[in-house]
């Protein structure tokens, strides 16, 4: 036989492996479909997907955008492990016969790879936004009092965090819980040395911090390695507790909320 | 499929607005900003989810004449480096505001929350890049654009008067009588048909990279705003110059193409051929030679910041660096994969690398099985920005069609006939804002225009075309066929020979590019329907490419011709702007830049001793 180029990248195709897909959207069927897909072993699953859109599935959906692991598109449970497709590598599988590919399960499914993440962008919205002081035209802060929220800031909202998370996954605690992605948004703003804004009720509250039990699920998804749980939930559940049970950091919460 | 134009008018989803955004990268989100603040009602689509735009690849930095880590910078240094970089081929008129305002705009961010790294005095820290004399790029890691992105969109998503309609693609302007009145598009995730009306429309849809095999461009750059404005009779210009980044991975085959950020270079990152030699030192053209170190010990030098040693050759402009690795591979002293070894390794102990380039070194391990901090990277070119576009006033970013504004990559002028790393991150911003300004301005002084039936009824034909019977091309590809054959003839090095069998080729695409097809059953997230009109977009952006490209005969920054190898002076302000025809072929009209005037001449001048 001779060898398959792909059409894209010019690879040699010198293997096969069955690719189980979920196919099926939220007003239809859904099942896995299984297609028989040939590979060079230096790519990733999301060529794979890819050529199953190019040579079978022209319709399928998927999300991604930059194939670079810059954009957090196009996540997805590889085998039943949530993953950046663009980032894992067939190498990884060697002398895998199948693999399975399905949708982020916490979310809602629109079709087939993609589901809806809306919910995410809706609680986004509710976290209020950074306040500089008032009347600066330039800040001045020191790399060693950013670097903490410059680890959170690495974020590229893939929300496998959130997919992992058993409160959002197991519990569907959608309305009690934010989840790990948003805390750490709301840990990049608390610990800004510069922001003057007060969110502390809020953070307890109409963002349940405390639904979290520190499994720490969601650091070992994370594919940028956030220390998710270490560095930014746990300060911030030290945060909470400071503020509400010490009543000094209360009188000044109180006084911040009146300026 | 039976398509019934009639039925689908009835079902079309409305929206009325002031200002309608297509795009939502940092150019578009920029623009958005602006409209809100006026006071206007304003709506952003985007073909993809909120964040994920291609600037969120950015990695090096944006530049700005801070003066936070070299107090000698100012304005007219940059405004000369821009120049400069453009092989004098540069809007003027922007690179001056630009010049200008690119400071104010990266403060303002800061106050947004983003956070930069910083200088020991706690301000913002700047790096060296390609073809800028001083220090000037704010970063954070190598990772500006996310920080850029997610700035701006946790600023947008708090204006209450402004809608952001995300998976929603723009499939056709509506211009009537020379104005606009709004655009047509649908829902990735529904297939709904949808109208949006208003009284200005900024184009912010980036560039055309994915008309290239080798990219370092996400799915989204397909030239959507170039076409769809060029198909309503508006101007295009520039369209032959495209730059192709020297540091594009080589290995693994997947990720040929995938960016190594110019930042690598900056930090001391060093180009050597596969005899060792650090061959850049014998490419520096006549135009730089003043700028750069002759010897390897002056640059390393200058690397340790010593402020009278010259530049190393590896920060020439990236034009130059790129035509050298492969003038290297031709003379067969090219790496095994066919490029040159990037190394930082033996410059910066692994500490260092880690903390200044960590998505690189995440990228490499990951994909390539390489470390950086102990081997060298193989690196090559690779397709990566579009310095031509839409033609744009210069003052207020209007195209020659009322009411449509562009800015960002899909703008043309700035940058001339090459851009400087970091002043694309910096144009999004200031024209961003200033587009966004000047749409707001004119819809607060014009009244909504309604679409007529039969226009709406034509974009509905637009739209849905692929789904129609009979249609048999696989969009998938035809992509792939177009991407090979504009490397092959528009590529990094072309002739007159080579254009012209593209052209044929790519009019062929033309047609064939009609029948492209959707298949299933559902317009549901339909991938297939979505890369059908991405590509009818490619193709025409190709054709134009080429001709634009056939049209400038001689070599000039990105542009280089085997058969006119010299830049010509009397070309220098000679812009090729290209319209569409009446046989629906492009024409090209020669239009003239005005002569710097004196002050700007001056402050050239200023810049060049500074
Ligand atoms: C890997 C990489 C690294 C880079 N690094 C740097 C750097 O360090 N510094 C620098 O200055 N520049 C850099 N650049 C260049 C810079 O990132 C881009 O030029 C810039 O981000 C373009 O921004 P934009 O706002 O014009 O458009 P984009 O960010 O490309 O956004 C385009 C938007 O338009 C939308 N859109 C497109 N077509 C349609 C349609 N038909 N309907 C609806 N919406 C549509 C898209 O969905 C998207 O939201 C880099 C580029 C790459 C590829
Ligand atoms: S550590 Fe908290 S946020 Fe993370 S997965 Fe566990 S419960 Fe969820
Ligand atoms: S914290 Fe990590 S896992 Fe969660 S959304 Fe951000 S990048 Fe993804
Ligand atoms: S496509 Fe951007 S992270 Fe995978």
């Amino acid at each position: 036989m001779p060898e398959k180029i792909d059409i894209y990248s010019g690879a040699t195709l010198d293997s096969k492996i069955d690719l189980s897909i979920q196919r099926g959207s939220k007003n239809s069927e859904v099942k896995m479909e299984k297609y028989t897909v040939e590979y060079d072993k230096t790519e990733v699953v999301l060529d794979l997907v890819h050529r199953v859109q190019a040579e079978f599935a022209p319709d399928l959906a998927v999300r991604w955008n930059c194939k670079a692991g810059k954009c957090g598109s196009c996540s997805a449970e590889v085998n039943g492990s949530p993953k950046l497709m663009c980032m894992t590598k067939m190498s990884d599988y060697t002398n895998a016969k199948s693999m399975e590919i399905r949708p982020m399960r916490t979310f809602p499914l629109i079709k087939d790879l993609v589901t809806d993440v809306s919910w995410n962008f809706e609680k986004n919205k509710q976290i209020k936004p950074f306040k500089p002081p008032t009347g600066v035209k330039e800040l001045t802060m020191y790399q060693q009092h950013v670097d903490r929220i410059q680890e959170y800031r690495k974020c590229i909202e893939c929300f496998l965090c959130q997919d992992t998370c058993h409160v959002l996954r197991t519990h569907e605690e959608f309305n009690q819980y934010a989840g790990p992605r948003f805390m750490i948004r709301l840990a990049t703003l608390e610990f800004h040395p510069e922001d003057q804004e007060d969110r502390i009720g809020e953070i307890k509250n109409t963002f349940g911090v405390n639904m979290c039990n520190i499994t720490k699920c969601c650091q070992e998804v994370c594919p940028e390695e956030i220390h998710i749980t270490d560095n930014g939930i746990i300060p911030l559940k030290e945060r909470v507790a400071d503020n509400f049970y010490d009543p000094l950091m209360m009188a000044v919460s109180w006084i911040k909320r009146l300026l | 499929m039976k398509i019934d134009v009639n039925e689908e008018f009835k079902n079309i989803k409305r929206y009325e607005t002031d200002v309608l955004v297509i795009g939502a990268g940092g150019a578009g989100l920029r623009a958005a900003i602006s409209v809100a603040e006026a006071g206007l009602h304003g709506i952003i689509v985007s073909k993809s989810l909120l964040g994920k735009a291609h600037t969120v690849m950015a990695e090096g930095g944006a530049a700005a004449s801070l003066g936070n880590v070299d107090p000698r910078d100012n304005w007219m240094v940059h405004f000369r480096d821009t120049m400069k970089g453009g092989k004098y081929h540069n809007n003027w008129k922007m690179a001056e505001v630009f010049a200008k305002d690119a400071p104010e705009r990266i403060r303002e961010l800061e106050l947004y929350g983003a956070v930069f790294d910083r200088t020991e005095q706690g301000k913002i820290k700047q790096r060296n890049f390609g073809g800028h004399k001083f220090p000037r790029l704010a970063h954070v890691g190598d990772r500006t654009g996310l920080e850029l992105i997610r700035t701006l969109q946790d600023k947008v998503v708090h204006f209450e008067n402004i809608d952001i309609h995300m998976e929603t693609a723009i499939s056709k302007l509506l211009v009537e009588n020379g104005e606009v009145t709004g655009a047509f598009g649908y829902d990735r995730q529904s297939g709904d048909l949808l109208l949006f009306e208003a009284k200005s429309v900024i184009l912010a849809t980036g560039g055309f990279g994915k008309t290239f095999r080798i990219t370092s461009n996400s799915w989204e750059l397909t030239g959507d705003g170039e076409a769809m404005l060029y198909n309503e009779g508006g101007e295009l210009t520039d369209m032959e110059f495209i730059q192709f980044h020297p540091t594009g991975m080589v290995y693994p085959n997947s990720v040929k193409g995938t960016l190594v950020t110019e930042g690598v270079r900056g930090e001391g990152g060093i180009l050597r051929n596969s005899e060792g030699k650090r061959f850049m030192f014998n490419y520096v053209p006549e135009m730089f030679k003043d700028d750069y170190a002759t010897t390897e010990e002056e640059a390393d030098k200058w690397i340790t910041g010593d402020p009278n040693a010259r530049r190393p050759p590896e920060l020439l402009t990236r034009d130059v660096v790129s035509k050298a690795i492969r003038s290297e591979v031709k003379a067969g002293r090219g790496s095994p994969h066919g490029g040159a070894f990037l190394d930082i390794a033996s410059r910066r102990t692994p500490e260092e690398i880690k903390k200044a380039l960590p998505s690189m070194y995440h990228q490499f391990k990951k994909l390539a099985k390489l470390d950086i901090t102990k081997e060298p990277m193989e690196v090559g070119p690779t397709a990566h920005y579009a310095m031509g576009g839409i033609k744009v006033d210069g003052v207020t970013q209007e195209t020659n069609i009322k009411g449509i504004f562009a800015a960002g990559e899909v703008g043309a002028g700035l940058h001339g006939a090459n851009r400087l790393g970091g002043n694309s991150l910096t144009d999004l911003l200031v024209f961003g804002k200033i587009a966004g300004d000047y749409a707001a301005k004119r819809a607060k002084e014009t009244t909504l225009k309604k679409p007529s039936e039969q226009k709406i009824k034509e974009a509905i034909e637009v739209t849905l075309e692929p789904f129609k019977d009979g249609n048999d091309i696989n969009p998938y590809e035809i992509h792939a066929e177009l991407r090979e054959k504009m490397e092959e003839y528009a590529g990094i090095v072309r002739d007159e020979q080579g254009m012209k069998k593209g052209l044929d080729v790519l009019y062929e695409f033309l047609e064939r590019s009609k029948h492209v097809k959707a298949s299933g059953d559902s317009r549901m997230y339909n991938s297939s329907w979505h890369q059908s009109l991405d590509v009818k977009h490619m193709v025409i952006t190709g054709i134009i490419l080429t001709t634009a490209a056939l049209q400038r005969k001689e070599s000039r920054g990105a542009h280089t011709r085997e058969d006119f190898p010299k830049p010509v002076d009397d070309l220098i302000k000679v812009l090729y702007v290209i319209s569409k025809g009446p046989d629906g072929k492009p024409i090209v009209k020669e239009e003239l830049y005005d002569d710097l005037p004196a002050d700007l001449q001056k402050a050239m001048e200023e810049g060049e001793d500074a």
